[in-house]
């Protein structure tokens, strides 16, 4: 299967590291993978500021760069959610376009998503010692509906264990640009995160979205707390002796 | 009330620092959601009886000039009077002539959120009508002049110590040393008092859950039975509705009313559900002389057949506020109006404009919980966002955000230039954290660094080094 590889502006920039344990994620179970060059990102700050023109211009290069590959797979369910739910309502007044929008939406994956509903992924290499909490995104939940996936691959890692949270459902504060917008209530929010995460006792905290991991490593490294945080892809590549956590330093 | 939305930034720094506000937030929040969820759990057609609900409103949105006119016929045939207001001026003028016919100087009143839309009790008391509260919640921020901080729990701001100063300052030839620790205490002496407003009222103003066009009634739910009593003990009956909250049949407010309180207080129904059909009929024992319909559009009908008619579904349940994890940090107050949490952030703007109100609809993390639990499946983030592309066109979004999305949208759409900007940005940044991984500080970017620290970029973009690993 040939699969074209969204890297994410945010994973492009902060955590190169995630999409080389996605593509060898990916490319273990016999994908060929592509990484068309000229990505930048899904516009999605652009649609949610309400500039949908050039959400529109940026949703079309995606729309060309994506449109010969059999699936597409992006490490964020956010991206993913804004591309397999939001194209399609940004063309709705243009025949034409809207096909080519909802064909791109209709192959498009969450990375997990992929690698269980698809690949049907049952049995991995990595293995970590350790607690890990598992967070939610907001988009990868309602949007993207994953829940059980990033859990089924997780409880393949050996020696790991994986705990929830107890208010799964509930939004980190990140939020895009409203984090910077309303970084009061936005705080107040990732305490709470913050502190849910701590309640379970895990020695890690895991999600399939940058956002929201910028976010929580961005509060718990302020707060000096030693909870490590990184994105699952890392955990279930084995790719976690690669680099240190978000927002830790080299050792 | 006046809206005062623009204020959103500052109001809700400042609840945010009110540590009794905060209390009360964390109970009631945990309380609503937690109760709604076992109410549910015990429904298995919950979603399907959304999908009615949702297709019932949306049918009569889309004839709503035949249902309310078939509502008024009916009110009529009854002996009963509906009166169409366009804005809150013709209603707060209709209810007052209204009183002034029936010589009144009491009021009472049961729950009524077009009455705090229009405000409607500053009103009246300004022209000689003295109007009682008769909802507990609505009675105590009446007796503090508070303005409500929730559609369904107006006093959810406050705790039983502010109930209990608020009756000693208020209620007179009561001991002044008498217990009011305990809620029954509390209970008892606002039945008291309350019982003598009910008696003297010369007119009863409710509001409506629903009005059925097939027989003319209106309909309220309430858990203190205070509206039975607002509406039948005085003369004269004046319901405040606006034009949204018409269904066509019995069976339609049915469908309504068992999606209602269990998103609301997870209740399977309400304590009390009034149905009122005209004034009192010869064979009946109680009730108005007069039966008075005031149907308030301030707004409504300019949201039919555009982008935001599918937020006229909405019953004010408020299991959208109950679980928005904004209202949940700030509470109501912070929002400047009667409505607040993400159906308050759709309506207010379209009732008293978009520059008033631009904050509510940005004050979102779009997080979609609120369409989660909406049991009319209003689609409330789409919504938010089009309120913020109406404010982007009409050039509302401060220059800075404005000026900084362009940049940032000129370089995406460049990809080269992207490329080179992108790859720049992660070596200085990973320059600048000297192996910390992480960045406590950064020009430009305090409101991320507020409190947090923007973890490190690892050094090099990863499409930079994708491109380096293909050529090998």
């Amino acid at each position: 299967m040939r699969v074209g590889f969204f890297v994410t502006c945010l994973v492009d920039l902060f955590r190169p590291t995630v999409g080389f344990a996605a593509i060898k994620l990916l490319e273990d179970a016999g994908c060929v993978i592509d990484v068309p060059e000229g990505q930048t990102c899904c516009g999605q700050p652009a649609y949610n500021s309400g500039d949908r023109e050039d959400a529109r211009a940026l949703a079309l290069r995606v729309m060309d760069l994506f449109a010969h590959h059999d699936a597409v797979v992006v490490p964020s369910g956010s991206c993913a959610g804004m591309i397999r739910h939001h194209y399609p309502s940004l063309f709705e007044d243009d025949p034409n376009l809207a096909g080519r929008a909802r064909r791109l939406a209709d192959k498009t994956y969450e990375l997990t998503q992929f690698l269980a509903d698809v690949l049907k992924i049952d049995h991995l290499a990595a293995s970590l010692p350790t607690v890990a909490a598992y967070h939610d995104s907001c988009s990868s939940l309602r949007e993207m509906k994953v829940r059980e996936q990033p859990r089924k691959l997780l409880s393949q890692v050996k020696g790991l264990t994986v705990k929830d949270l107890a208010q799964p459902e509930e939004c980190c504060g990140f939020g895009g640009t409203f984090c910077v917008k309303y970084p009061d209530i936005s705080e107040k929010m990732v305490d709470a995160k913050v502190a849910d995460i701590e309640a379970t006792g895990a020695e890690m905290v895991l999600a399939g979205d940058m956002g929201c991991l910028l976010n929580i490593a961005g509060r718990l490294k302020r707060q000096g707390k030693e909870i490590e945080v990184r994105h699952v892809a890392e955990v279930l590549a084995g790719m976690t002796g690669d680099a240190p956590g978000i927002g830790e330093k080299d050792d | 009330m006046q809206p005062d939305c623009h204020s959103f930034e500052s109001a809700s720094r400042t609840a945010l620092a009110d540590d009794s506000l905060q209390d009360s937030l964390a109970k009631v929040k945990a309380g609503f959601r937690i109760n709604r969820l076992k109410a549910i759990d015990k429904l298995p057609e919950f979603e399907d009886l959304r999908d009615a609900g949702r297709d019932l409103k949306n049918h009569t949105l889309k004839n709503l000039d035949f249902y309310l006119e078939v509502f008024e016929d009916k009110v009529t045939a009854q002996g009963g009077h509906v009166h169409w207001c366009r804005d809150a001026e013709e209603a707060r003028r209709t209810v007052l002539e209204i009183c002034r016919k029936a010589d009144a100087r009491t009021v009472t009143k049961g729950k009524s959120m077009i009455a705090e839309e229009i405000a409607l009790n500053d009103y009246l008391e300004s022209h000689g009508v003295e109007p009682v509260e008769t909802d507990l919640g609505e009675y105590i921020i009446q007796l503090r002049r508070d303005p409500p901080s929730h559609i369904i729990a107006p006093a959810l701001h406050l705790n039983r110590g502010h109930f209990a100063k608020a009756f000693r300052k208020k209620h007179e030839g009561y001991p002044a040393d008498r217990m009011l620790d305990e809620p029954r205490q509390l209970l008892d002496e606002a039945r008291d008092v309350l019982r003598g407003h009910f008696v003297a009222a010369d007119v009863g103003i409710t509001g409506a859950n629903m009005l059925v066009a097939e027989t003319g009634s209106s309909i309220i739910v309430t858990n203190e039975g205070n509206g039975d009593l607002t509406q039948t003990l005085p003369r004269v009956h004046i319901v405040l509705a606006s034009i949204e909250k018409v269904v066509p049949t019995l069976e339609d407010a049915a469908t309504v009313m068992r999606l209602l309180a269990r998103s609301a207080t997870g209740q399977e129904f309400s304590a009390y559900t009034t149905v009122s059909t005209g004034p009192r009929r010869p064979e009946d024992l109680d009730g108005p002389e007069e039966f008075h319909v005031v149907l308030l559009d301030n707004g409504r009908s300019a949201m039919l057949g555009g982008e935001f008619q599918d937020m006229l579904r909405c019953i004010r349940c408020a299991a959208c506020i109950n679980h928005c994890p904004i209202y949940g940090a700030v509470g109501g107050h912070a929002y400047g109006w009667v409505y607040s949490g993400p159906m308050g952030s759709v309506l207010t703007p379209a009732l008293v404009g978009l520059e008033e109100a631009r904050h509510l609809p940005n004050a979102s993390t779009l997080c979609g919980r609120c369409e989660a639990v909406c049991p009319m499946r209003i689609p409330l983030p789409k919504m938010l966002r089009h309120w913020r592309e109406r404010e982007f066109e009409r050039h509302l979004t401060p220059g800075r955000v404005r000026a900084g999305l362009k940049l940032w949208a000129f370089l995406a759409k460049r990809p080269a230039l992207y490329r080179l900007a992108n790859g720049l940005g992660a070596r200085l940044l990973a320059k600048l954290s000297r192996g910390t991984g992480r960045l406590p500080r950064l020009p430009l970017a305090g409101g991320w660094t507020k409190a947090r620290d923007l973890p490190a970029p690892q050094g090099r973009s990863f499409q930079s080094q994708w491109a380096e690993r293909k050529r090998r």
